[in-house]
């Protein structure tokens, strides 16, 4: 009976008063809006795209590039495809990515560090390098750095040597590396091998400290074994010392290694840039944790070194992983202004391959892809860390 | 009695190493062998580096002289900003007209240092804004008025930075609140568009909007139709900055409890007036702060115009320095205009942090 009246009531119900029903309505219109703005945009695209009689499709990526890249990390001519070229782009944005943000960590680890430092003048200096980089833009710090080494730096003839084997001139640092020996391969498989023997160790060392309170110097045993692996391997090698000195032949410095003032000036940029988000980012996790964590530590009788590695970076980290990867992220994304001072990065790279084909969708959907899939994967990450170190409430 | 401890205290001063300059110096410089050493390495790199950059910078400068003058100079060459401030300030737009981007930055200031004051937060200011605003774009554009009309493609310099950071971010607010919204809504169409939108843009760099906007933009309308390139990099930086505004206020929305929305149905309220009078005015107090760090980063980022050639301060300077004349003194060009920069960007975040203080006070009461 009831059953039936409820029936009744519902039955009565016009559709529009139905909050599940409305919301079904509101979304297909949505839908059918945005659908129909993205018909008109994309047949618009398509007319115009024929009157101007460019293909469309991602055919041109086997077509001759024709131009030639500054630096490469894998073997590019002009005579190799555009699909080529734009690897070679997505190489040099990594790798200025990558040593970017190793050498910004460091650095805003240091800066954060020395603002909470009892020592006055250090912290009021980090502070005011704190403000002042994150108040000017990056855009005009690439282009100062760039600037300086151009305007500053005499030519290749009257190179500055600060120290043998450094030279500095407005074409570049070139810089004297050890020559190259077999034994450099095997060193850098000692490195991994060395790194995956501590992560072994480091797990075994937790499980016994847990189950018996015995305590491994887990730190120095790391250090001691990444570096003496690789040193093993080299004296094994009979300790190969030739090096590889660069000499000014004619107008430019040839072997060692040579940086380009373009790679500089973006590396340095970034660098100096971020590095400054990065110390505040530290400041604060290291802020967040509270004085009483400390001092129960201590309380408990807990030497320095432990209570920072067992009680306060623990909480810290916590605070400062996800800002930290967001502050990475933001540092690859910003790479992308290397175009503007014309380091063969991956906007770079399109940017010129859309000038030559007219490809611009498909050039501008690759820049987008590549950048979203380093996002999409960054938060992949953070997602994935967010669970491991998620507090467990009791 | 009283007096004896009167003079006792009087007696128990603390010794005169720790109060004082020699006891500040004592605790903040030199209270341990580690920060004294730190102390005394980081004066001495500051007296290496200061006294030949103040020299170079005021002692051997030269301020109101031709480019020839100074290449014979040691010290900096401010006379490039000195010959050359109005364009480096105002570009391409008519020279006689120049007092009018002047007034409008004007009243763009006294907009803000009114607007500072939270007393000063009522519906007038808002009216005051729309037609500050307005005022601006018809200062800057002429026709009206007996004003002279000006192409946009003769705006340049400071007033298009401020433009497209100010109304980029007054459009891109609205935007932004309503992709928060959706993307916290029930509906999961409208939700996964909102999340796709915003995580799309937030996942890459501006730059490819803006090689979007100048690109391909052009390509979407019909033929015949044109919009101009300020307007397509403003709607990028306006599609852009939208998203960043959708994550500030869906955390300000997050932060309100569940009891406000369960008062605010209880009352009686549909979803529209829930939002309008219950949860938005809460949510958006609450992001504030955030709110002015967009428009810091706003601000900063839109330098990047730079690269689809827009005449904005930094393209005027290199423009400058492109001249045979000012060739070589990019470093004095470009310190004056991160000088501009940090000023702005400085007064934004101090008041930003200000704000926060206060806002946490009341919090507390």
């Amino acid at each position: 009976m009831a059953n039936n009246d409820m029936i009744t009531v519902q039955e009565k119900v016009p559709f529009w008063l139905d909050p599940k029903k409305r919301g079904l309505i509101y979304q297909l219109f949505i839908l059918f809006l945005v659908g129909c703005l993205a018909y008109y945009l994309i047949s618009n695209t398509l007319i115009n795209l024929e009157r101007q009689s460019i293909a469309t499709g991602l055919g041109f990526l086997h077509n001759e590039s024709a131009f030639e890249i500054g630096e490469s990390l894998i073997s590019y001519s002009a005579a190799s495809s555009y699909g080529r070229a734009l690897i070679v782009g997505a190489l040099n944005t990594l790798k200025v990515s990558f040593i970017g943000i190793i050498i910004t960590l460091l650095l805003g680890t240091i800066l954060g560090i020395a603002r909470l430092s009892s020592n006055w003048l250090v912290s009021k200096l980090a502070s005011i390098y704190i403000e002042v980089m994150q108040d000017i833009p990056i855009l005009l710090q690439l282009f100062f750095w760039y600037a300086i080494f151009y305007e500053t730096l005499p030519s290749p003839q009257q190179a500055l040597c600060p120290i043998t084997g450094l030279f500095l001139c407005n074409r570049g640092v070139a810089f004297t590396v050890p020559a190259a020996h077999p034994a450099h391969k095997y060193m850098i498989l000692a490195l991994f091998v060395g790194c995956g023997v501590v992560y072994l160790v480091r797990r075994w060392a937790k499980k016994r400290q847990e189950k018996t309170g015995q305590i491994f110097p887990v730190l120095r045993f790391g250090i001691g074994i990444i570096i003496g692996l690789p040193l093993i391997t080299w004296l094994a090698f009979d300790a190969p010392m030739k090096m590889d000195i660069p000499k000014l032949i004619g107008f430019n410095f040839k072997g060692g290694m040579t940086l380009s003032p373009e790679f500089i000036a973006i590396l340095l940029g970034l660098i100096l840039y971020t590095a400054a988000f990065v110390a505040e980012v530290v400041r604060a996790g290291i802020q967040s944790v509270s004085k009483g964590q400390r001092e129960a530590a201590m309380s408990i009788g807990l030497r320095p070194a432990p209570i920072l590695n067992l009680v306060i970076l623990p909480q810290a980290l916590r605070v400062i992983i996800p800002p930290l990867t967001s502050q990475m992220l933001n540092l690859t994304k910003n790479s992308s202004l290397a175009v503007a001072i014309g380091y063969p990065d991956f906007v770079s790279v399109a940017n010129t391959t859309i000038n030559q084909t007219g490809q611009s969708v498909e050039g501008i959907a690759l820049i987008m892809a590549l950048y979203l899939i380093f996002s999409l994967s960054t938060s992949a990450f953070m997602n994935w860390y967010n669970k491991r170190v998620a507090l467990v409430e009791r | 009695m009283e007096e004896a401890l009167a003079t006792q205290t009087e007696e128990l001063k603390p010794p005169l190493t720790t109060v004082g300059v020699i006891g500040w110096t004592k605790n903040n410089l030199f209270n341990a062998w580690f920060n004294s050493i730190l102390t005394i390495v980081t004066l001495y790199l500051l007296w290496k580096i200061i006294p030949p950059l103040l020299q170079w910078a005021f002692i051997d400068s030269l301020w109101h002289t031709s480019g020839k003058e100074c290449r014979e100079t040691a010290g900096a060459c401010w006379s490039i900003i000195y010959t050359n401030f109005r364009f480096i300030i105002f570009g391409f737009f008519p020279y006689e007209q120049q007092w009018r981007p002047l007034l409008a930055m004007f009243l763009l200031f006294s907009l803000f240092f009114y607007s500072r004051d939270r007393n000063h937060w009522k519906k007038p200011l808002g009216y005051a804004w729309i037609v500050g605003l307005f005022t601006m774009g018809l200062l800057m554009k002429g026709g009206l008025f007996g004003l002279t009309p000006v192409e946009s493609t003769q705006w340049g310099g400071l007033p298009l930075t401020l433009l497209l950071s100010v109304f980029g971010l007054t459009a891109a607010y609205p935007l932004g609140i309503i992709l928060a919204l959706g993307r916290q809504s029930k509906m999961l169409g409208v939700k996964w568009l909102c999340i796709i939108y915003i995580e799309l843009i937030r996942g890459v760099p501006l730059i490819s909007l803006l090689f979007m906007s100048s690109i391909i933009f052009p390509l979407f309308l019909p033929e015949g139709i044109t919009i101009n390139k300020i307007l397509r990099a403003q709607a990028a930086i306006i599609l852009f900055t939208a998203a960043y505004i959708a994550e500030v206020v869906r955390g300000g929305l997050q932060g309100m409890s569940r009891g406000q929305y369960e008062a605010a149905e209880s009352m009686g309220l549909n979803y529209y007036l829930t939002m309008r009078l219950v949860i938005l005015p809460q949510a958006l107090k609450i992001v504030i702060p955030p709110t002015v760090s967009i428009l810091i980063s706003a601000f900063k980022d839109t330098s990047l115009v730079v690269i689809i050639a827009l005449w904005d301060l930094l393209k005027t300077t290199q423009s400058v320095l492109s001249n045979p004349e000012w060739m070589g003194f990019s470093r004095e060009a470009y310190i004056f205009i991160a000088i501009l920069y940090f000023l702005g960007c400085f007064s934004m975040s101090n008041y930003s942090r200000k704000l926060e203080k206060e806002l946490s006070a009341g919090e507390q009461q």
